[in-house]
């Protein structure tokens, strides 16, 4: 059943059960989207068609304040496409671990989100394939379904900012960053990637520091203390 | 209203297109090791990188607000071993009430 006779690992199920807690968080982070777009002015569908067919959380609040913000379609895309970009390196990781041909694995690669990405990773450089794509299903109803919710609640609701919901964020990081601070190389890898990203923040549009940081995990290549 | 849905358009096919990368350039391809343990490496630089930026940066400015006071909380909530849903809301909680002090 399982590429390169790897443990069959965990199914779905697992994932789903695993994607629940951020699945929650992703729908607070859902609404605020929705509010934020209906009070730009962008309508009941596009912030939900937006929430469908980009399923990206980071590139989607760019998106609508940069709109918001008076800046054009090209800006908007380029600053979406930088702070998404970690998805290349992230897609690289992972497909080993896919299945099927080339088209297959690009589809199950679209599964690759922050927390499910987090969740499946092994830490030998291999990923668990089920447990990825489950996690990411309920995180996607969220996301969508807290979309709408926002969307209808944001003529009444008021500032998301006030009531805290943006460092829903970095504290859904935080948790899977714990996960992976196991030894001492990855405590290195941490502290280096996060240097390089806060090095280049001034000087980089947003998103290219994030993408950046990824040049810590060369520290991998050092032997085992 | 043309620029909104334009935007998610282009949005929605760079997303897709990067993330269907790796895989169609790599197929089944096995990494080398090398390769292997870079990647192994990836996660907790990502991680800290994307909590940094989003917690002390604002646009291309370091700003240190309550977003920080937030983090922070939720750190001391996962030392002590709170189940995720409570250290958001602990990260939450401490954000909204220094904003209303600072209000």
């Amino acid at each position: 059943m399982h590429a390169q006779g790897r443990p069959a690992g965990r199914s779905y199920r697992d994932g789903a059960r695993a994607g629940l807690p951020f699945a929650v968080a992703t729908a607070v982070l859902g609404v605020s989207f929705g509010v934020l777009a209906r009070q730009l002015g962008w309508g009941v569908v596009a912030p939900v068609v937006c929430s469908v067919v980009v399923m990206s959380g980071s590139a989607q609040f760019a998106i609508a304040s940069i709109l918001g913000a008076g800046g054009g379609v090209g800006t908007a895309t380029l600053a979406a496409v930088f702070v998404n970009a970690r998805f290349l390196p992230m897609g690289l990781a992972v497909a080993p671990s896919l299945v099927g041909g080339r088209l297959r694995r690009a589809a199950e690669g679209q599964m690759v989100v922050d927390a499910s990405w987090a969740l499946a990773n092994r830490g030998d450089g291999s990923f668990e394939r089920r447990l990825l794509i489950g996690a990411t299903l309920p995180q996607m109803a969220a996301w969508v379904g807290g979309t709408a919710v926002g969307v209808v609640a944001g003529g009444f609701l008021a500032d998301p900012e006030a009531l805290g919901l943006d460092v829903v964020f970095p504290a859904f990081f935080l948790i899977l960053l714990a996960e992976e601070l196991k030894d001492r190389r990855a405590v290195a890898v941490a502290v280096v990637g996060g240097l390089v990203a806060l090095a280049l923040v001034p000087l980089a549009p947003p998103g290219i520091p994030v993408v950046a940081a990824c040049v810590a995990a060369l520290l991998g290549l050092w032997k085992r203390p | 209203m043309t620029t909104v849905w334009l935007t998610i358009a282009l949005v929605a096919l760079a997303s897709a297109t990067l993330k269907a990368a790796g895989p169609l350039l790599l197929g089944d391809h096995e990494l080398g090791p090398r390769a292997t343990v870079v990647v192994a490496s990836l996660a907790p630089a990502l991680l800290t990188a994307l909590v940094l930026v989003d917690t002390i940066t604002t646009g291309q400015r370091l700003v240190v607000d309550a977003r920080l006071g937030g983090v922070v909380a939720a750190g001391i909530a996962l030392l002590l071993r709170a189940p995720v849903l409570l250290v958001l809301a602990v990260a939450v909680a401490t954000t909204a009430l220094l904003r209303l002090l600072a209000a």
